[in-house]
């Protein structure tokens, strides 16, 4: 049975059905029905919903959950996170799987309340200090963000860091029909690693990121990296959309994919041959759908709502054998498909 | 032979980093001693904060989770969050407190944390060589005042007891020192309390021990010892700043 639900809601109700009680938020526009939602759910099935007193503390509560055992999470926008980035990497650096939602607003600094992909670079280059990963899932509709906040736990749990959810004001905000998957419909990994008390049973357990030894440090970021390694091979994913003809491949993630997508449809009913690669991880990038479709393309075309933070990734991932162009709003604009179309066109 | 006196069960064999004369080996046994006499070790997690005393993850047998600077409180919350049943503990020192750390501390007491929180306070940062700290004394002389404390542009000490004292979330802030036999005894009582507080569910509870750091005071232990005496004692008063005997949480 489908229900029409908000994008923010259910991102919450995906959360819970995945096995998360605990949610640690702060107060943030686009993202605020997420943290509402959790407040009202959470009490009724003895959850935690904790209001924090800012997103550094709440990133530091899902810290101590995770370092517990649990599934834990929070949510922010844009502002917000690059708070949690202190975080994030402190997770990266012990080891702890969490889900983070970012519904992106304009930036930078205060910016807007509008919908916005300007954290792209954040997301999948440095949400904080140090060497490492996590893992970035981009939906572009309701059932999407459904979707992929239940397979963010499991990959956070099954490579044990950190994962994000990055989408936008206007998934957040759009509603669509969605189907919800059972509530507890499978069984939780067991964390053995965890902070739980060990009862006398056990050697304690020290979750930690402090390594004094250079070599021990290196060492360490190292396996990290071979892990890192391991899910670029495994858990790419991308849509390819008319890509099997098209001599222009037009590349977008989330919500500018929508009208992207709008804009191969029209592109396709004057029998151009116009396709699209849409990532649905960011990282790992999608190189091998990117690299199939540059193949046989005349032209590449990113569209994203930022000044072209995929760009580069694009580019790399097709070795620059074809040509990478680029059609982008920002600040809360969002482009329209007949602006998409022009550039489609001066590129066939 | 019989034994009559030994370490806690709760401390483990790893040698200890502290230099000469500081006081978070006298403290770090107390913990251990409280764990160990309220049988809680077992359920027991700790939070290491930055500083010197990081490395307590290696010293407390249970469980430990290291957390960044000023946020072990917050980590104390999700930890406790998650698991109740659990006795969780931070530890931690002036800086990481009452400084980078004053939010999650404030609204951690103000919340009511069932958690127990040891406050290292010794009027300087240790670790990183000597700064002026949220609790240096005015006129004090440290790396980064070197003329002293000029209250007119690095303003007061933060009194963390009185503070924290204010709050409704608060079951017991008590301030203590080690500096002598009597005075230890009355530290393992208050720590004691604080974790039994935390087992009775009465909500947090703070003790905050006054400290030596002869290293960056640049005094033998034996000066530091007299030193705090002199300088720390008035300031900061001993003594229990508020104890709810029913503990604050309905």
């Amino acid at each position: 049975m489908k229900v029409l639900m908000k994008g923010n809601e259910a991102l919450a109700e995906a959360a819970i059905r995945a096995g998360c009680r605990h949610f640690f938020g702060y107060p943030i526009t686009p993202q605020t029905e997420l943290a509402a939602y959790m407040s009202k759910r959470m009490p009724k099935i003895g959850g935690t919903y904790l209001q924090a007193e800012s997103e550094v503390a709440a990133i530091n509560m899902v810290l101590g959950a995770s370092a517990a055992g649990v599934r834990a999470m929070t949510s922010s926008s844009s502002p917000g996170v690059s708070l949690k980035g202190e975080g994030i990497s402190y997770m990266a650096g012990s080891d702890l799987p969490a889900l983070i939602i970012n519904v992106q607003r304009g930036g930078p600094g205060l910016g807007g309340i509008q919908p916005s992909q300007a954290d792209y670079w954040q997301a999948t280059k440095a949400t904080g200090h140090g060497d490492f990963h996590i893992l970035v899932l981009a939906p572009s509709t309701v059932q999407e963000m459904v979707d992929l906040v239940s397979d963010a736990f499991d990959l956070a749990d099954q490579y044990r860091m950190p994962a994000m959810i990055l989408a936008d004001g206007m998934l957040g905000q759009m509603m669509e029909p969605v189907s919800l998957p059972e509530e507890a419909g499978k069984p939780l990994p067991a964390k053995e690693w965890a902070a739980s008390g060990h009862q006398g049973a056990r050697p304690h357990h020290i979750i930690n990121s402090l390594y004094l030894t250079p070599d021990k440090l290196e060492q360490l970021v190292q396996d990290r990296f071979a892990r890192y390694e391991q899910i670029k091979q495994k858990e790419q994913r991308a849509e390819e959309y008319l890509t099997d003809d098209a001599d222009v491949v037009v590349v977008a993630y989330g919500a500018s994919s929508r009208v992207a997508r709008g804009a191969v449809n029209k592109a396709r009913e004057q029998g151009l041959k116009v396709g699209l690669v849409r990532p649905i991880t960011l990282w790992p990038f999608p190189v091998d759908a990117l690299r199939k479709a540059a193949s046989h393309a005349k032209a590449m075309l990113v569209v994203e709502m930022s000044m072209g933070q995929m760009v580069d990734d694009v580019k790399l991932a097709v070795e620059c054998k074809t040509p990478v162009h680029f059609f982008g709003r920002t600040g809360g604009m969002i482009p329209t498909p007949a602006e998409v179309l022009e550039q489609i066109e001066k590129l066939v | 032979m019989a034994i009559v006196f030994q370490k806690p069960s709760t401390l483990t064999d790893a040698p200890m980093h502290y230099c000469p004369g500081c006081t978070h080996g006298i403290v770090h046994r107390l913990v251990a001693q409280a764990l160990e006499e309220l049988g809680a070790e077992g359920r027991a997690v700790g939070v290491a904060s930055v500083g010197c005393s990081v490395m307590c993850y290696d010293y407390f047998s249970c469980d430990m989770v290291q957390a960044p600077h000023g946020r072990a409180q917050a980590v104390a919350t999700g930890l406790k969050r998650a698991r109740p049943e659990n006795v969780v503990f931070t530890y931690q020192g002036d800086g990481d407190l009452a400084a980078i750390g004053t939010a999650e501390t404030v609204h951690a007491a103000t919340r009511g944390e069932n958690i127990t929180v040891i406050f290292i306070n010794n009027a300087i940062y240790g670790m990183t060589g000597g700064q002026m700290a949220p609790t240096s004394l005015p006129g004090q002389v440290t790396q980064t005042t070197p003329y002293g404390r000029d209250t007119n542009t690095a303003g007061y000490p933060v009194k963390v007891c009185e503070m924290l004292s204010t709050l409704d979330g608060v079951a017991l802030a008590q301030r203590v020192t080690v500096n002598n036999v009597k005075n230890v005894n009355i530290a393992r009582k208050a720590i004691k309390k604080a974790f039994q507080n935390q087992l009775d569910g009465k909500g947090y509870s703070i003790v905050e021990v006054l400290s030596t750091c002869p290293t960056n005071w640049g005094l033998s232990p034996v000066e530091a010892l007299r030193w705090l005496e002199d300088n720390m004692l008035p300031y900061y008063p001993l003594g229990v700043y508020k104890d709810v005997e029913g503990g604050v949480k309905k």
